[in-house]
């Protein structure tokens, strides 16, 4: 209940940013709710069910390159986004049934590989993808201002979406056998949990919404490529978000996007990409110092006004 | 009476180890049976086999009418298999109450996580653990946690229940306390398979006997049968001491 209190408190105030922001804050708005769903999808594997996934690159990417190639098929816009998000779930279903029976570094691994696999079979295929060239997306008839407005509701409408299901999966049966998994997964098979059902099931709920993400982001920017889509920071972040903030959490992953993505702006805003060592550094610093993520620090300081979970 | 269990000649290697060596045998409807046997004989990967953990590499195990030897771990869990872990690690991290409501959330008895908590509170009630529901199960004392194994396993409703050393290092007290929650346990009908190292208590509880000696079952029947029997003294004492002494102590 405390959730979707928080949830229907945070919601209305964030769409009210467009009255008083302008197009600078629009934009880094709106790539905080895109990595925000990434952050809280990922959670929903990584954190719940314990499997470190690399695979968000490649949802990311697949959900993109689908909208972009429906869309340049004479699809309209909107009904290409959920086509994307449907054909990341059944990748996530298909790619399930190849890596999840592995545990651990050997999971992290072969997830890792998939969205380089991905990016290969785009670079062979250029008259379906543009290849290394890279695809174009319609253009919206819009001004700079509206397309700015339009993108950043979509992706709030997107992340609010995923914190719904978050809560949702909180307490659920499914959530519940997750969580199960994580802990001990041959004594959650012991007490009746079909593991592999469920992990699939977190796995696809993974991929879901970062399929949309990548379709939204590639009509937002109007051009993709394979180094921009499948790029293995869009796998690493997530991760470090869901650190920063809070394994496991509802609200941790949300505010671990808009940490990281902050301290990008203002720390990194004078190299020109952020670098893999330099989220190495963040990981390795989370871990010593903020095992429980920045959520549970809050709750320790304030503890009557602990947001929900 | 009617066979609940059947092991018809089972086995299950690591490497060249046979842990488990061609060992058959019958537990019947409400029956409690001991599984005993020096350290390292095979017993808890006889209950590995049988919940499908270690899929046995030859023999065949039935269950109500059912071929289980080579089911998925949870399909068994399912058809009313339940255990507890002799060494007590599982869902530490879990609330005591949560932990016993994935019991009865995934063997299909409760419908959702809440009829789950109402149902784990009763069972928590059962084992005495009903103050410390929202505890982390990994705070417990030993006594409790074993208690909460307990707890667990019954809210999975089972029709047989394993119970790996429940009492081990549990003092007198204690192990009174664990008793007659067994015996209440039998005599809702749950039948019961306990592997015990303290022979007062095994002979206490148990309706018959069966012995395990480096993965072979050597004895079987009353408790009284099965103390006398030569091959167990030899297997518990040794050889030379079998000999001279007809009766066995501890
Ligand atoms: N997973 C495994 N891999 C390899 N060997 C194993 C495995 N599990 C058990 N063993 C071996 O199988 C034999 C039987 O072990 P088991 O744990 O079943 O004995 P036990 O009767 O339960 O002993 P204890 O009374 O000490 O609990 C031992 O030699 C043990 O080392
Ligand atoms: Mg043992």
């Amino acid at each position: 209940m405390r959730s979707w209190l928080t949830l229907a408190v945070i919601a209305p105030l964030l769409a009210a940013l467009p009255l008083v922001g302008n197009n600078y804050a629009l934009r880094l708005a709106t790539t905080v709710f895109m990595y925000s769903v990434m952050a809280q999808s990922w959670n929903f594997i990584g954190g719940l069910a314990g499997y470190p996934s690399f695979a968000t690159a490649a949802f990311f990417g697949l959900g993109a390159y689908a909208s972009a190639i429906l869309q340049n098929h004479g699809v309209p816009m909107v009904p290409a986004w959920a086509c994307a998000g449907v054909a990341a779930l059944l990748f996530a279903a298909f790619l399930g049934g190849a890596i999840l029976h592995l545990r651990g570094h050997y999971f992290a691994i072969a997830s890792l590989i998939v969205a380089e696999m991905l990016r290969e079979i785009v670079n062979t295929l250029p008259d379906f993808t543009g290849g290394g060239k890279g695809m174009n997306l319609p253009l919206l008839k819009l001004s700079v201002t509206a397309q700015a407005q339009f993108f950043f509701y979509a992706m709030l409408a997107l992340a609010v979406l995923t914190v719904a299901t978050a809560i949702v999966l909180q307490r659920s049966k499914l959530g519940f056998g997750l969580r199960c998994i994580q802990q001990n997964e041959s004594a959650a098979d012991i007490i009746g949990i079909n593991s592999y059902a469920y992990k699939t099931a977190g796995f696809c709920l993974s991929a879901v919404f970062v399929g949309v993400a990548g379709a939204i982001y590639a009509s937002w920017v109007n051009y993709i490529d394979p180094p921009d889509v499948f790029d293995v920071l869009i796998s690493v972040k997530p991760m470090v978000m869901v650190l920063l903030g809070g394994l496991g959490t509802i609200f941790g992953p949300p505010l671990g996007a808009v940490v990281l993505l902050l301290l990008e702006e203002v720390v990194w805003r004078n190299f020109l990409t952020m670098h893999v060592a330099a989220l190495g550094v963040i990981i390795v610093v989370l871990v010593l110092f903020l095992p429980h993520g920045l959520l549970a620090l809050i709750r320790e300081r304030f503890p009557t006004k602990a947001m929900a979970n | 009476m009617t066979a609940l269990l059947t092991l018809d000649g089972v086995s299950r290697r690591f490497g060249g180890l046979k842990a488990v060596d061609d060992v058959s045998f019958d537990v019947n409807e409400s029956e409690i049976v001991g599984l005993i046997g020096p350290n390292g004989s095979g017993k808890t990967t006889l209950i590995n086999l049988i919940t499908g953990v270690h899929p046995a590499t030859a023999g065949h195990v039935h269950f109500d009418g059912h071929d289980i030897t080579r089911q998925r771990p949870y399909r068994i869990a399912r058809l009313g298999l339940a255990r507890t872990f002799q060494i007590v690690q599982p869902f530490q991290r879990m609330t005591v109450v949560d932990k016993v409501a994935a019991g009865a959330l995934f063997c299909g008895h409760a419908s959702d996580v809440r009829e789950a908590r109402a149902i784990a509170r009763e069972h928590l009630e059962f084992t005495g653990l009903a103050d410390m529901a929202h505890r982390p199960a990994a705070t417990l004392t030993l006594a409790r946690r074993k208690r909460l194994e307990l707890a667990k396993s019954l809210a999975m409703r089972p029709r047989l229940l394993m119970l790996d050393e429940v009492n081990a290092g549990l003092n007198p007290t204690e192990i009174e306390e664990a008793l007659a929650i067994i015996r209440k346990i039998a005599e809702q009908g749950v039948t019961i398979i306990v592997i015990e190292h303290l022979m007062k208590v095994v002979l206490s509880i148990s309706h018959r006997l069966v012995v395990l000696h480096h993965g072979q079952l050597i004895a079987q029947g009353t408790p009284r049968e099965v103390v006398a029997d030569k091959r167990v003294i030899e297997a518990y004492l040794g050889a030379k001491y079998a000999a001279g002494n007809p009766g066995v102590s501890n």
